[in-house]
Order: structure tokens, then sequence, then C-alpha cells
């Protein structure tokens, strides 16, 4: 008997090697790390292990590349103790014959942003990451997640993974995305629905109308914040335009392999009547363009909004959570969105620092003069050509952005790009923990052309009246 | 890894929900090296010193008893966000062996029980009753039991938690991983040679 499968049974089935009690013994297709993968590697010199299968590990310069000066090497990094991670990945990679984009590469570039360009990701697969946004890959029909320095180290030298498996979450999205809304609102909608911790156990497939209406770039973004949802991993089905993407890509499978791969892959989508542990509906066309005003990303509303008061919470906890979010944001309650004034503008990112997503804040911030500093940081080298071969560097350059070398940057701030205590800033990354972008800064989270917005306003700013104004 | 067995203890109760792993660990501390002196002071940083290095006296942890914890007693969503394990070897450094929560970030739970750090989830209404009676009495100690799956509360109440057969097994006898996986050798060279002929697409990889 062959009975219905999600999408997700089917790729875990096709990579059980074998079952202990609630755990499965996986296969693992692909795994990619980056500087931070430091301990994996200490702990490999210390079982004196090494990769079995090298060619399937994948390293990227991403997290503590500099973002200026990039003609100088590592030169342009003023402190040992970053300059000293990447070159520790640049020697332990050396060492095990693993394939480093490091910063001088022409790929290089964040790790879910280079992955895919580069056929890395591809349907079917189980990729794992070391890190939590690896759900990004899952936009191209295939289970990505993330994993601790210990999970990987046993990844690299068993290319195997012990894992309890998840439940099936769907998310199904109808409608259409209205105008001026990106996907990024969406996901932030998303999360703001079923809260930062809504999918914890779950893999989630996104599915649905708006899904298949979105291009891949869009569909990355969404799968990439679903672990600020708190999914494991996020998915969607390998259609003709995942299949256009992959195809050609330097480490895809090519001629007679890419057929019979294709011919996989479209047994791959969920069958009609699968069922999914838990089901959740949105409809698209309802939705605004979305602006995070607290230290999770939970703490979302759309830009039309006010901020929550303390007492419209209903347990002690969330009451002291608001309390406590808006205290370290230093916005009162019932604070109109549109009228927060912000100091900085973040456009970058494994979330939104895509050609799209730049053609998109391009668009915005050639309507007027950033009125703050504005970073633009591309997600790859490769994003970085493509913007200056279509003019958008000169775009962003003539209204007083500035345009700089790919990384994570401001996204996590490790690199030695930060933000200075109480600096409030827009960006399009995705996390606004408190400090993630420098001890006592404040984040909101927004999509690029609401970033874009915010800089030539200087404050957060409802994108939709500028493009209508103009 | 080290094993875990049974723990008497401090456990310092923070009613925070939503706790990430940030806070456990900044990101700036991600490149610090494990056997660092400095590593113990990892844990809650940002919320447990001010810029000069000084404590601050209103953070729990720079309070009596709970700077000797090595239990937390936590709220809902422990652990979310970035999959950095360094927030498990801060909790270590400082001395925590067990978080109890109402739920917890995924890969951070995994982190904990690569760790022989132990996630124990309870209901929220019983963290709190927890939280509450901790307040209640500085000498408060709690019993977390992994082979009776118990935890006592200050007050003497048993709480059963639900852990699988592997993880309690692996956790007790404080079993690493890589070598339970080698037992399988044979299964995985069955696996590899049975995938490389059925799809080998995905089995190799082009060398561009
Ligand atoms: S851009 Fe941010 S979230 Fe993405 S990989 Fe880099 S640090 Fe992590």
């Amino acid at each position: 008997m062959t009975s219905a499968q999600t999408m997700f049974e089917k790729i875990w089935r096709q990579h059980v090697i074998t079952e202990e009690e609630d755990e499965a013994l996986l296969y693992v297709d692909r795994c990619l790390i980056h500087e931070g993968s430091r301990h994996t590697f200490d702990q490999m010199d210390e079982e004196n292990r090494s990769p079995v299968e090298p060619d399937k590990v994948f390293a990227f310069s991403d997290h503590y590349a500099q973002t200026t000066g990039r003609d100088n090497g590592l030169g342009a990094i003023a402190d040992p103790k970053i300059r000293g991670m990447i070159e520790l990945l640049t020697k332990n990679t050396k060492k095990h014959g693993i394939r480093h984009f490091d910063i001088d590469d022409p790929d290089q570039g964040i790790l879910h942003v280079v992955g895919p360009e580069q056929g890395i990701t591809i349907p079917g697969i189980l990729l794992i990451g070391a890190d939590s946004h690896t759900a990004t890959h899952g936009a191209l029909g295939n289970l990505s997640f993330g994993a601790g320095s210990s999970e990987v180290y046993h990844v690299v030298v068993t290319q195997t993974l012990w894992q309890r498996k998840p439940k099936a979450m769907r998310i199904a999205i109808d409608g259409t995305l209205p105008f001026g809304v990106a996907s990024k609102d969406l996901i932030l909608a998303i999360i703001a629905k079923i809260g930062h911790g809504g999918a914890a156990g779950h893999v989630i497939e996104y599915a649905g109308s708006a899904v298949d209406a979105m291009t891949i770039e869009q569909r990355m973004t969404v799968c990439n914040m679903s672990i600020e949802a708190g999914g494991r991993a996020g998915m969607m089905a390998p259609d003709d335009k995942v299949l256009d993407y992959v195809h050609g890509r330097p480490y895809a499978p090519a001629g007679a392999d890419w057929d019979q791969a294709v011919a996989y892959w479209r047994t791959l989508p969920t069958d009609d009547d699968a069922a999914f542990d838990t089901e959740v509906s949105l409809n698209a066309s309802d939705l605004a363009p979305m602006v995070t005003w607290g230290t999770n990303p939970e703490h979302t509303l759309p830009i039309t909004g006010r901020t929550p008061a303390p007492e419209d919470a209903g347990t002690e906890a969330d009451k002291s959570e608001i309390a406590a979010a808006l205290d370290y944001m230093d916005i009162k309650p019932g604070t109109p969105l549109d009228t927060i004034a912000i100091d900085r503008v973040f456009i970058g990112s494994c979330t939104n620092g895509r050609i799209e997503d730049l053609r998109a804040a391009a668009e915005v911030a050639r309507l007027g003069q950033a009125k703050v500093p504005a970073w633009i940081v591309p997600g790859s080298a490769a994003v970085k050509r493509q913007a200056e071969a279509e003019g958008l560097d000169r775009i962003f350059s003539g209204a007083g952005f500035e345009w700089r070398d790919p990384g994570c940057s401001l996204c996590t701030a490790i690199n030695g790009d930060i933000l200075q205590p109480g600096v409030r800033c827009a960006s399009t990354s995705n996390r606004n923990f408190k400090g993630r972008q420098g001890l006592g800064s404040r984040t909101h989270l927004v999509s690029p052309a609401m970033a874009a917005a915010a800089a030539i306003t200087g404050k957060l700013t409802d994108v939709r009246s500028l493009a209508k104004g103009n | 890894m080290e094993a875990f067995t049974k723990l008497t203890a401090v456990a310092v109760p923070i009613d925070e929900p939503n706790v990430d792993t940030n806070q456990l660990c900044p990101t700036r501390f991600n490149k610090m090296p494990i056997g660092d002196p400095d590593y113990p002071r990892i844990l809650f940083h940002d919320q447990r010193f001010n810029p000069d290095g000084s404590e601050k006296p209103d953070f729990i942890l720079n309070q009596e008893p709970y700077r000797n914890a090595e239990i937390i007693v936590a709220d809902r969503n422990w652990g979310g966000g970035s999959s950095r394990e360094t927030a498990v070897y801060a909790l270590m450094a400082f001395g925590v062996r067990c978080v109890i929560a109402s739920s917890f970030g995924d890969i951070h739970r995994n982190n904990c029980l690569k760790n022989g750090v132990l996630p124990v989830t309870l209901p929220n209404e019983t963290c709190i009753a927890l939280r509450r009676q901790l307040r209640g009495n500085l000498e408060a100690t709690i019993t977390v039991d992994l082979e009776s799956q118990t935890v006592t509360a200050p007050d003497g109440t048993q709480h059963k938690f639900d852990i699988t057969p592997v993880t309690k097994r692996c956790l007790i006898k404080g079993l690493d991983d890589v070598g339970r996986t080698e037992e399988f050798q044979g299964a995985i060279d069955d696996f590899r040679a049975r995938y490389r002929n059925d799809l080998p697409f995905q089995a190799s990889i082009a060398k561009p």
C-alpha cells in the first residue's frame, strides 16, 4: 500500500539509513560551514578524525568578512581576532581538502546566498548548515536545517546525522501580495501570527497560490525566516521555476544526470491528500508592509499600527515581556510606528541581500536622498557584480547610500561593522534581538523597499505613501 | 560528553519568555576559545555586566544564592534563534547542567543534549509554580533525577517529565554520538551503495 505523503516525508524517508527507537540516522548530501565552525575543526583535531566526503562540505568566509577595502585582502581587517577567524578557516579547509569561498574568491558571499547561486543547493537533498538560517535552501525543494558545532562535527566525519523526526506543518498562503508588500512582509506576518516558537518541532511547507506566484528569491526570503517562527526547516515544492533556476549552475547535475534528476524531483511535491500535523492558512491579499517594534521577530505589526501596551497582554509573562521590549527599544506604548525616527539603515543579509532585493531598494532610493547613514551590503560577490552591471550602485551612491562589499555585516555585527549603544536601525536582516547589531543597539526589521523608504525620510515610513506621491 | 544522572542544586528562576541564544552568548564571544578564563562571564553577559566590566547588581545571576545555580527554571521558548553551540558552552562554564522550561528552541535543545546539559520540558504552570517557590525560599533546591524522570520541587512535589529512551541512555552513560554511529558502519556502507545507484545525481557532486 502506498499512502499519500508530504514532500517532507518523501525526502526524509529517502535519507534514512537506520532507526533506533525514535531517532533516525540520516544520510547527509551537503554540509555548509563558516568561520564560526572552529569548534567543529577543534573537535576533529582532538579526536583525530577527518571528513569522510570532503567534496560535500563547503566553507564560506562571510560572518567575519570586512565590507570595505576588500582589494587589500585580509590586510583591511585591523582587528587580529577577527582576521584570525578567517585565517583559521582557510587553514582548516586547506588541511582537510574542503572547498572554501574565501574573501578573495570571485564567488565569495553569505553561505545561504552562495549555496543556491552555485548549484550546491538542489532539490531532493538533505542539507545541513552550521547556521540556523539554513532553512533558506528549502525554497528549492529539499530538506535543509541548521545544527550546532557538535552535530556538524558528526556530519563532517560520518556524512550522517541522528535526528528525531520533526512534525509537518503546512502554511497555505492564498491571494496575491498587494502593491508595496514584499515576501519579507509575508514572513513577518506569519511569525506574528504563529509566534516566535509557533513552529517549534515542525518542518514547515509553504504552499498556496501566493507561493506559486513568487520568484525563487522571494521564496528564499520566506524560507529563510522559518527559524524565527521556531521551525526546524522551511520548504517549498520544486516547480518549473526551481528547475529553471537550478539548471546550468556550476555544482548542479548536468547532461544525462540532469534529466534523471528532473524525473525524480518531479515526484517530490506533496501528494494531494497527504496529512500534516498542523495546518495554518493566511491570505496574502490582506497584508500591509510590516515592521518589528520589539526585541524578537514576533513583535511585528503593520506599519500603519501603534506599539502595544503591556496592559493589553493576557498573561503576566507577556506583560513583562512587552514592557521590557518597549523599555529596551525606548518607545512608549501606543506610538504610531510611522513616527519613529531612525539613525541608521542596513540593507543586506541572507534574508534580503539578493539582486531582486537590491532592485526593490533602488526603486525607492531613486525617489530621494538618504537622511541617515544607509548601507547596502550585497549578499555575494555575484550579486554585487550583477547590481553594478545594472547600474544599481550608481543609483544608491547618487542617493547618498553607501555601496559596500559582500558579507553578513550588520546582520550579526561581528566583522567590525557594529552599531553604537542606543542607535536605532531599520534593517532588512532577520533578528531584532537585544544587542544583535551591537551592544545596546535597536533593530526594526523591514523589507528592502521599506528600509530604503526609512533612509530617505529618516523615520519608519509606509513605502506605499512614497510611491503614491511619485 | 559528561554523563547526567541526578542533580540536587540551587535553581535560578528566569521569568522572561523567549530567551534567545544571543542573550546566552552575545555574538562577539563566539570567537573566544573554550578554555578562556573569562568563559564563565559570557552567560547573559550584557544583562549581567556594565560596559566597564562591573556587575549589574539587579541581575539575578549576580545575587545570592543564584551565583551557584546549576539549574535554570525558565518560561516558554528557551534558546530560540542562532544555532551557536557557544550558548551551551556558556551555560556549562557558569555551572548550569539543567534547564527547565515549557518549550525550547529545537537546535539549542539538541546542542544541550550533545554536551550533557539536560533540557527538561514541563508545563508552563509548573514552571511558574517552581519559580514562585524558588523566590519564596532562598535556601530552596531542586532535584532532577534522570533515571526516574522526575523533578522534585522545593515543596517536595514530584513532576514527571518525558524523555526518549535513546536520549536518556546517551545522557546517563555520557555516550558520544560518533561512537554510536560507528556501530552502524555496515548499514551506512550499504545505504551509500544503494543511494549512489538510485540517485547518482544527488550522491555525487559535479565539479565545476
Ligand atoms: S546574514 Fe545574518 S543570519 Fe544570515 S548567515 Fe549571516 S549572520 Fe547569519
